[in-house]
């Protein structure tokens, strides 16, 4: 892991990797949405509602998998001072805060024509609501602070205190009585999905995680120049008081 | 093709959701993209008011290591700008 702590070779690694995620996810969303819109049946309960699914838990899979991630490195950058890792989990906010948007919208969507309301305040619902909360909290506090490593570190502490929200939200159907149904692809005994449905919904899961992959690698680098940018203009300014 | 469009009825709900994931995902790229375009043009802009300098440092480094050729390079660099 300490192998990937220098930016450089992150560089060249991500030019390397950029690419391909890039290629991947135009691809798997090609095949996605064809698979989802046209090659999958109906629901016989659902009707064609059961086409949101197709968006829905991708994105509701990637808001617990970024999460996940970014506590991950929020814990790397607290206990090795990971510069890279600091980095990842502030790229990685804003997208995992859109696949939870998207995650809640859809669902609404989802619940207005199938359960009749477009929201309670359930377990499961509410969960997902405070994991947009804390991304959005998160962003917010690592950006208040002038000295950016005191935001992360900030931030950082958020994220691991926050990590016990990602359990409750995959275990809240349950544990509690919910509108929400259960789990019927991740579950003990396999998946309860009809494969018609499960391979579209997986193809979709993979191109939000090429998705992911390429825009955190060019949000990664954003956050390498602006820390350039920030040792550069301290040392011009240096120049101009010394020089 | 309108059957389709028309999505047994539900059409108000899926195509929505199929708008609304387009949206972010579209945006969240654009905005990406234009944030490192702008954070590198930055890092050149800066990178062409410093290299003066460290090429003055680097050549007083050397003349340090073999000391006394003849006059100091002066020492340009100096930042006009922040």
């Amino acid at each position: 892991m300490h192998r990937f702590a220098n930016p450089a070779r992150f560089l060249r690694l991500s030019t390397l990797l950029l690419p391909w995620s890039a290629g991947a996810t135009v691809v798997l969303l090609i095949v996605g949405l064809y698979l989802s819109l046209f090659g999958s049946p109906p629901d016989y309960q659902q009707g064609d509602t059961v086409r949101i699914m197709y968006i829905h838990v991708p994105a509701a899979w990637m808001s617990l998998f970024v999460y996940t991630n970014m506590a991950a490195a929020a814990a790397a950058g607290l206990v090795w001072k990971h510069p890279l890792a600091d980095l990842f989990a502030k790229a990685a906010a804003p997208i995992g805060a859109g696949f939870t948007l998207v995650c809640l919208v859809t669902g609404s969507l989802w619940g207005a024509p199938m359960w009749g309301t477009w929201w309670v305040w359930d377990a499961r619902l509410t969960s997902v609501l405070i994991l947009f909360f804390l991304y959005l909290g998160y962003m917010a506090l690592v950006n208040a602070f002038d000295d950016p490593q005191r935001g992360t570190r900030a931030g950082n502490v958020l994220l691991l205190v926050g990590i016990v929200n990602v359990p409750i939200i995959k275990f809240s159907v349950d544990w509690w009585n919910t509108l929400h149904q259960p789990s019927s692809v991740i579950k003990m005994g396999g998946p309860s999905i009809d494969s018609s449905m499960l391979i579209p919904l997986l193809v979709m899961a993979g191109a939000f995680t090429s998705y992911f992959i390429a825009v955190v690698i060019l949000r990664l680098r954003t956050e390498i120049a602006h820390r350039k940018i920030q040792t550069l203009r301290f040392s011009v300014a240096g120049d101009g008081a010394t020089g | 093709m309108t059957d389709f469009f028309a999505m047994g009825g539900y059409a108000a709900f899926v195509w929505p959701s199929y708008a609304l994931a387009a949206l972010v995902l579209l945006g969240l790229l654009i905005a990406s993209l234009k944030g490192l375009r702008e954070a590198e043009a930055t890092v050149k802009a800066l990178e062409s008011v410093r290299p003066a300098r460290r090429r003055a440092q680097s050549a007083a480094k050397r003349s340090a290591a073999q000391p006394e050729t003849d006059s100091a390079p002066d020492l340009p660099g100096k930042a006009s700008e922040g």
